[in-house]
């Protein structure tokens, strides 16, 4: 039992700090610019795709930085020649924009890379059990997945309250009218802005198409589960997105290994629903079948009872 | 004219944040009653509105309206109790042509609802009467025009129709000749006496002589708070008021 | 904004037979095509392909309901298509294992009460707001209903779906519904009954206050409506259409799968409403057919159709947020105002240039496909009539050059010149 709670909590962290590191940048995104980007996590994606070919010359050391910096050169590009022209027509048609960009990267990415899962390993000088506990060995590369999504966390936060370019997007992710007002080029602002938050998604898909897995259809599957995190976290808020995350990896991973059921429960009372009745197949319903609903079931009422999210100052 | 009262305001206050905009109005206004409301910029008139129409919610104190408590009800709930008000920043349906946007400011009122079993081009009832105030705003030759493309004094006219349109028994209209010119002011005016010799009226407005002709009684909002509230004549004899208000501004 | 609006406007004034006629036979012309297309499509390829159209335009009409009239962004709206189809399917199976005498062609109304029960569930919770909040909780409850495909295999019936026998039930008109056309016409009743209907209520005070609400949901409740209802009202009338929609698939395709409450189905029938134009009643239908089209004949030739697929929309959302059938009608009515005849060349001067990139980027991403994804790079490649190498440097090299060149003379003499004919009209 022990075992099971510990291995739940360290990998729900684990999975966690993977969903932080995917969805800061559209955290910033969406809060500054207003953009839902659908494609985030086509950049996620990218940087995992990005840094397994450039591994295959360079080793998984300079991908780790090259293939952040190559995504978010693309995604300022698509902000400027993209997202840019659809803006005066509103949010909606950005929002749409975004949505076929996801195709068409996935497409492209199929294209490249072919459709099947790619081999991308771990890296050989993280290849090793960092320390056991109940006999089981914990590998290095979870643990140096949290050192680089906590300092990721850390250098966000330290960016965002200590520097200049910080209280600009600060001031912005409360008031993106003020933007203008501070005399800064909004476009320029954006643009970078774009850039940054697609890149902190693919430092997220470089290590994280290790840890999870690196195919097409990999965006696809964490595409939805990062606006969750964005909007339960709250709107533009860097700490509400850490929670959020943590609190999805958490409660999923749980549903996964515990395999409970309302019966578990009902037991404790003894109780139990007779097999036949109606609510038999809810009653029964093992936690592991549950768990792919969990994280969206919290999405649609925290925007119920509380749009702003966890931690948001603003509603969307 | 009846002794009932048609909107009774106790203890109003608004505040947006710490600013304290309105601050304890008691107001009591009878029923077919023209009542204007005037005041310095800035005074709090159309936050007033809002609070009344509900717009906003009011931070302390009850608004009655025929007895009737309506402060926390949503905008749709007070209009449907016959409280009808138009907008100092003109405040339609841009896309809608004129004649669309006096039907959907008559559907309500001549009982369609939600109704998505009836067409309707084929209620005369709000046809016709849409139609008529066409005739009487001077829009008719406009009917067809959307809204965003009319003049500005095209657009107040068909602001104060669409407010108008469902014979509302309230009211409230926000500075209703603000940037007209003088004979369009007149002709508003003259409207606006006109539709409420049986309805009871509420309105903020700049133009003194239009004030003093239209008005039963006057209260004088001053940040927030009502100096005076009483028939023309005493309210330009109150020497409070004058310093306050008509001594200072010209108009 | 749309036509119809303008159309309602001027019907007010005096109801002419002329304008009865005017307003009637583009519906005749529809139920005319209608009525013929079996005898150009033929094969049970064709016929499947034509069927689902019909499918695709009610469900595409129906989501425009949500977006182009009152604003609602939804990315969930395959729940109400998937449910409904499911209901059907389930009806259709009692049918089959006890002989229920329920008729075929009333099935599809099993499939509209299954959208419109759980347009009632979630439409309450969802529609209380609108914007960005309403398409998350759409996007949401989308993922539930998917993920819930997983727990209740029983009534989605797992990985490999239900199947039905449509010839089970009985015909209300003795009609043998074995032969796709057959079929292909019960869907064609079903569509323009659907169609009439929906092309009704945008003109009844609900569908006019819907776009009351989407314009302007403030001015709205000043005249004593609550956005919030008016927003449930057309939802839930927008997911019994998607659930008719849902029923008529079951029935076509005898088959169902929970991909059809997914978000790929969700997408397709918001591309499907966009590319064609939501501002427009017939644009949504433009696109279903369109869509299905692609998805049915490109798919066959080219590898690479879900990216020309996905490089389509994103260029109507960039270059035609008005949709196709809104270019068209642009289209249509500068060439009443006389434009085209003084700007006839430059048009078809710009257009030429345009069709010329694009054929470059298809040869582009063609070859690609051949030397990236063929197994055998080297096999000789069919281009547009000719047959090329595509390991070698030289079709490259043109298609490239083509595309630049085709690029540089619609952005530096082009598009100057037609904007110059444009011009050189509005003074005189
Ligand atoms: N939503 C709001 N948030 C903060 N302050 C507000 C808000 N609405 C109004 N105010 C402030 O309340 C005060 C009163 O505004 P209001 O519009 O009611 O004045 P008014 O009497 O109608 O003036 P005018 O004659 O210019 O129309 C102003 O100082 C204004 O800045
Ligand atoms: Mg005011």
């Amino acid at each position: 039992m022990l075992e099971t709670i510990t291995f739940s909590l360290l990998n729900g962290l684990l999975y966690g700090m993977l969903l932080f590191m995917l969805s800061s940048g559209l955290t910033l995104i969406f809060g500054m610019m207003g953009v839902l980007n659908f494609a985030h996590a086509s950049f996620y994606m990218l940087g995992a795709y990005f840094a397994y070919t450039m591994g295959l010359y360079t080793g998984f050391w300079v991908a780790l930085f090259l293939a952040p910096i190559a995504v978010g050169l693309i995604g300022a590009a698509v902000e400027r020649f993209g997202l840019r022209q659809v803006h005066q027509y509103g949010h909606v048609p950005e929002l749409l924009f975004t949505f076929g960009l996801a195709y068409v990267v996935e497409e492209l990415v199929r294209l490249f890379w072919g459709n099947t899962p790619m081999n991308y390993r771990v890296p050989e000088a993280l290849d090793f059990p960092l320390f056991s506990l109940f006999g089981t060995n914990y590998p290095a590369f979870r643990v140096f997945v949290l050192v680089v999504a906590v300092s990721m966390f850390v250098g966000l936060y330290l960016l965002l309250k200590r520097t200049r370019a910080g209280l600009i997007i600060q001031a912005s992710l409360s008031r993106p009218d003020m933007v203008s007002a501070l005399g800064h080029n909004v476009p320029q602002v954006f643009m970078w802005v774009f850039a940054f938050g697609t890149g902190l998604a693919a430092l997220g898909g470089v290590v994280g198409g290790i840890q999870l897995v690196t195919e097409p259809g990999m965006a696809f599957m964490m595409g939805p589960i990062v606006f969750v995190v964005v909007v339960v976290g709250g709107l533009g808020s860097i700490q509400g997105a850490l929670i959020a995350s943590i609190l999805i990896g958490v409660l999923q991973t749980f549903a996964l290994s515990v395999d409970w059921s309302l019966a578990n429960l009902g037991m404790v009372f003894g109780y139990a629903v007779p097999p036949e009745s109606f609510f038999a197949t809810i009653w029964y319903m093992d936690s592991t079948r549950i768990a792919p609903m969990l994280p969206y079931l919290l999405l649609v009422l925290m925007l119920i009872f509380r749009p702003r999210g966890l931690m948001g100052k603003r509603e969307s | 004219m009846s002794q009932e009262t048609a909107l009774a305001l106790k203890g109003l206050t608004k505040n947006f944040g710490r600013a304290e905009i309105i601050r304890g109005v008691d107001l009591d206004i009878k029923a077919n009653e023209r009542h204007v409301i005037i005041g310095p910029n800035g005074a709090g008139k159309s936050t007033l509105f809002n609070l009344i129409s509900g717009r906003l919610e009011a931070t302390s104190g009850t608004i009655q309206l025929f007895g009737r408590e309506i402060d926390g009800l949503p905008p749709h709930r007070v209009n449907r109790m016959g409280l009808s008000r138009s907008f100092q920043v003109t405040n339609l349906f841009q896309n809608m042509t004129v004649m669309q946007n006096l039907r959907c400011a008559l559907l309500w009122s001549k009982g369609h609802k939600y109704a998505f079993w009836k067409l309707v081009n084929s209620q005369q009832e709000v046809t016709e009467r849409a139609e008529e105030l066409m005739e009487r705003l001077n829009l008719t030759a406009k009917q067809h025009v959307p809204a965003s493309l009319l003049t500005y004094a095209e657009q107040r006219a068909l602001e104060i129709g669409a407010t108008i349109a469902s014979g509302a028994k309230v009211l409230l209209l926000d500075e209703p000749t603000a940037g007209m010119s003088r004979t369009e002011a007149d002709d508003m005016v003259e409207l606006i006496r006109e539709i409420t010799t049986d309805c009871t009226l509420v309105m903020v407005e700049h133009d003194l002589g239009v004030v003093f002709n239209l008005a039963d009684r006057i209260s004088v909002l001053v940040y927030g708070e009502v100096i005076a509230s009483d028939t023309p004549e005493a309210v330009r004899a109150n020497a409070a008021v004058q310093e306050a208000y008509l001594g200072t501004e010209v108009h | 904004m749309n036509t119809t609006q303008v159309q309602t406007g001027a019907a007010a004034g005096g109801v002419g037979r002329s304008i009865w006629v005017r307003r009637l036979w583009p519906w005749l012309v529809a139920v005319v095509i209608a009525m013929l297309l079996p005898l150009l499509v033929t094969s049970n390829h064709g016929l499947t392909m034509i069927s689902h159209m019909g499918v695709m335009i009610i469900f595409a009409l129906s989501y425009n309901m949500l977006l182009g009239n009152t604003g609602l962004l939804s990315f969930g709206h395959a729940v109400y298509f998937g449910l409904g189809g499911y209901m059907a399917m389930h009806m259709l199976r009692y049918i089959e294992a006890t002989g229920f005498g329920m008729p075929l062609e009333l099935l599809p109304v099993v499939g509209a009460l299954g959208g419109l029960l759980f347009g009632l569930i979630f439409g309450a919770v969802s529609t209380r707001r609108a914007g960005v909040v309403f398409a998350m909780i759409s996007l949401g409850i989308g993922e539930m209903v998917t993920a819930s495909s997983l727990m209740f295999t029983g009534f989605f019936g797992g990985e490999a779906g239900l199947f039905g026998n449509r010839e089970a039930p009985v015909s209300l008109f003795g009609i043998d519904y074995g032969p796709g056309r057959n079929v292909y016409y019960l869907v064609a009743v079903w569509a323009l009954i659907a169609a009439v209907i929906m092309f009704l209520l945008r003109q009844t005070p609900l569908g006019w206050m819907a776009n009351a609400v989407r314009d302007n949901p403030e001015r709205a409740q000043f005249v004593g409506y609550s956005p919030q209802m008016v927003r449930f009202f057309q939802f839930v009338l927008a997911a019994t259409f998607a659930g008719l929609a849902g029923g008529l698939f079951i029935v076509v395709d005898e088959i169902i799968t929970d991909e059809t409450v997914g978000m790929i189905q969700s997408g397709l029938v918001l591309l499907s409403a966009y590319i064609g134009g939501i501002g427009f009643f017939l644009g949504p239908v433009v696109g279903a057919v369109l869509v299905v089209f692609l998805e049915s004949e490109l798919s066959s030739i080219t590898d690479a159709w879900l990216l020309y697929f996905g490089l389509l929309f994103v260029a109507v959302v960039m270059f035609a947020p008005q949709g196709l059938f809104g270019v068209a009608y642009q289209q249509v009515m500068s060439w009443r105002a006389g434009e085209w005849v003084r700007s006839f060349h430059a048009r078809l001067y710009a257009t030429s240039a345009m069709l010329v990139f694009v054929l470059a980027l298809i040869a582009v991403i063609e070859k690609a496909y051949h030397v990236l994804r063929h197994w055998n790079p080297q096999e000789p490649m069919p281009l547009f009539f000719v047959t090329i190498d595509a390991t070698s440097m030289v079709p490259w090299l043109v298609s490239f050059a083509v595309m630049a060149g085709a690029l540089a003379v619609f952005f530096l003499h082009a598009r100057p010149l037609l904007r110059r004919a444009l011009d050189s009209g509005e003074g005189a």
